[in-house]
């Protein structure tokens, strides 16, 4: 060994070989057993995940979690529900982000507008297409009782004249928060359903 | 930017051509008598110069004591825009003549007008309710409709 200009010490190559390799005689006797996988967190995952739960409370939420509403928009109505499910209010944050061109394969209507007499028929067929169980939310002034238009001679005052209405959300139209406010309210309907039918 | 022409200058031309067919005129619109509303849109259609080949819009007003009947015409070749206006009278079955014939873009306006006005176009091809069903009672844009 040297003491350097500095008054550092300077290895040789050889003093470094020889002590690179003590260091790994070392390692190797030390690393003669393998480590145990830390798998305690199995059984706690195991645990985290067996829930005891009600049927029903398991059958609502599967419900409540996947509403997919009907591709259906009467009016101006429709460009707050179609706001509502593109990005930036993002409506498939409640797993709905599907609306369905088929009303045999959607289980919401949201009436979006203004229903006139006329179309009122293609209202309650496309209602009776869809698979039981089904909800139905009126979405702003017209849909809720005509609006400006209720006593108009071609306008159906109120769509609850034609379909069971579940919620009702006011508003000419209703902001896209207003409208998933009603979709939540749904959500709580759906959440007091049981399968136990009384009376 | 589409010229609307003086309608008084083409009255006068109309005169000539069809004497008695012209009611009144100002700048901005003429009135026709309905009998000569067909010869006179055929030739407006037809002349050339004029060249009317696009029916913009119809519509028609209740003025209680007569129905008036307003044709928009525009001549893309041209650029350059007219208004025309009839007139037909009594509140049971007003008739005026269908333009179909000249412009196809007629066939729904004038099927609107008699669902809500209740004037029937004499010639069209399929005259029936537009907007509101079979059997609807009344004309709901009519002045005395409640």
């Amino acid at each position: 060994m040297e003491v350097g200009r500095a008054g550092l010490y300077v290895y040789s190559d050889t003093e470094l070989d020889r002590a690179e390799g003590k260091a790994i005689e070392s390692l190797k006797a030390h690393c003669q057993q393998a480590i145990p996988d830390p798998d305690k967190w199995l059984e706690e995952e195991l645990r985290r995940n067996v829930l005891l739960t009600s049927v029903d409370f398991m059958l609502n939420w599967a419900r409540r979690s996947s509403l997919w509403p009907v591709n259906f928009g009467l009016a101006c109505c429709a460009f707050e529900m179609i706001a509502t499910a593109a990005s930036r209010f993002d409506i498939s944050r409640f797993g709905m982000e599907i609306f369905r061109a088929s009303p045999r394969q959607a289980d919401l209507m949201i009436v979006s507008g203004t229903l006139t007499w006329k179309m009122a028929p293609q209202l309650r067929r496309i209602y009776d297409q869809m698979a039981e169980p089904k909800w139905v939310l009126a979405m702003g002034a017209c849909a809720i009782s005509g609006g400006t238009f209720a006593q108009s001679y071609s306008v159906v005052p109120g769509v609850n004249r034609i379909v069971p209405v579940d919620v009702y959300v006011p508003g000419c139209p209703p902001r896209p928060e207003a409208l998933l406010y009603g979709i939540r309210m749904i959500h709580n309907k759906i959440s007091k359903k049981s399968l136990i039918v009384e009376g | 930017m589409t010229v609307a022409l003086s309608a008084k200058e083409i009255a006068t031309r109309l005169e000539e051509q069809f004497s008695g067919s012209i009611i009144e005129s100002s700048q901005d619109s003429l009135v026709v008598k309905s009998e000569s509303l067909l010869e006179v849109a055929t030739f407006l259609k037809t002349t050339p110069g004029l060249d009317f080949d696009y029916l913009t819009s119809i519509t028609a007003i209740d003025y209680y004591d007569y129905f008036e009947v307003v044709y928009q015409l525009t001549s893309i070749k041209h650029n350059h825009s007219l208004v025309v206006k009839t007139r037909c009278y009594g509140r049971d079955n007003p008739t005026v003549p269908s333009v179909v014939s000249l412009w196809r873009g007629a066939d729904f306006q004038e099927r609107e007008i008699y669902d809500l006005m209740g004037i029937s176009f004499d010639g069209h091809p399929n005259l029936k309710r537009i907007f509101l069903w079979e059997g609807f009672q009344g004309h709901p844009l009519r002045k005395d409709y409640l």
